[in-house]
């Protein structure tokens, strides 16, 4: 293949460079952050703007974040039972970071910080640790029952200790890589399409304008299933987190 | 072998685990439009676990897909 033909470079797009100029530099701000930052103030503007008019008949932004209130808070109560009003907000700001991260990043040209590994596994470790902590603050010592289900036979604590403690500890695995993974390869799958058109152009000239229409169509449909994706994404964290924590607030 | 041959042939078999993945979500909707035939008011919670199980699923295979990404990119 020759050097100026058109190439495949997936994984470019995940690159981190530094924003802001030598002070971004020093401090290492990155295009990560940057977004970060940026979605974080979208998700406070929303919330802000949205419920400063106090109307009792909603309009579109008031019904947004009305309505956003109220499915996360449900999603609390029914998972986690009637302690699940204490981690409301925890719940609630972690779907708004992920979701913020999932759907800015499907503009053109802007990052997606929940495609980094160390972004997700920063929030599913700290998901894990806090779990751990209520876990530990409501049942003391007793939290360590968790580990042998009540009337298992005795005789098979060697084999169901081990497995319960490594399915405890790969939660934030899975939780982590799910996310991960799901970004990535849908930002993957953007590019590889992408690239077929230029390199449809390339190797058949005027017709290969036509024949670029293909690939160009799949993108289009490609971007409503990542809006999807996108949403359900943050949605099953956020009640993977309310699972976890229902286990650690009430046991089995 | 040459080595390019080599990474898109490990490329396919790494996207093999897509067909389970397949079948349990094509099990899961159909599990899905059976209970909601059987009762239509239980749909709105059936409908959320539903789509939490696609989801879930959907995640085993992008991590084939990834892994395939990773040969063919990386």
């Amino acid at each position: 293949m020759a050097a100026t033909e058109p190439s495949i470079d997936a994984l470019g797009q995940f690159r981190l460079a530094t924003g802001f100029g030598p002070l971004g530099h020093s401090v290492n701000f990155t295009n990560s952050n940057e977004i970060m930052v940026a979605g974080s103030a979208v998700v406070l503007a929303l919330l802000y703007f949205g419920m400063r008019p106090r109307a009792v008949i909603p309009g579109r932004l008031q019904s947004l974040a009305e309505m956003s209130y109220e499915f996360l808070y449900s999603m609390c109560v029914d998972q986690i039972g009637p302690e699940g009003r204490k981690f409301f907000p925890f719940i609630f700001t972690l779907f708004f970071f992920i979701l913020m991260g999932n759907l800015i990043g499907l503009f053109p040209y802007f990052f997606t910080y929940t495609s980094h590994i160390a972004v997700t596994a920063a929030l599913s470790v700290m998901v894990i640790v806090i779990v751990t902590v209520v876990a530990l603050s409501i049942h003391k010592w007793h939290f360590f029952t968790y580990f042998f289900p009540p009337g298992a036979p005795k005789l098979l604590a060697p084999l169901i200790v081990p497995v319960e403690v490594i399915s405890y500890l790969s939660r934030p695995v899975s939780l982590s890589i799910r996310l991960f993974a799901n970004m990535v390869a849908g930002h993957v799958m953007f590019e590889v399409f992408a690239s077929f058109m230029f390199m449809l152009v390339a190797g058949l000239g005027a017709f290969g304008y036509i024949a670029a229409l293909g690939p160009l169509a799949i993108n289009v449909i490609l971007i409503g299933f990542e809006l999807l994706v996108a949403f359900l994404q943050a949605y099953v964290f956020a009640i993977l987190t309310c699972i976890y924590l229902h286990d650690a607030v009430h046991l089995h | 072998m040459d080595v390019a041959a080599a990474k898109a042939i490990g490329a396919g078999i790494a996207v093999i685990a897509l067909a389970g993945v397949g079948i349990g979500i094509g099990n899961i909707f159909s599990s899905l439009v059976a209970s909601v035939a059987r009762n239509p008011s239980a749909r709105d919670q059936v409908f959320g676990l539903g789509i939490l199980g696609f989801a879930l699923t959907e995640a085993v295979a992008l991590f084939a897909l990834l892994i395939a990404f990773l040969i063919l990119f990386a």
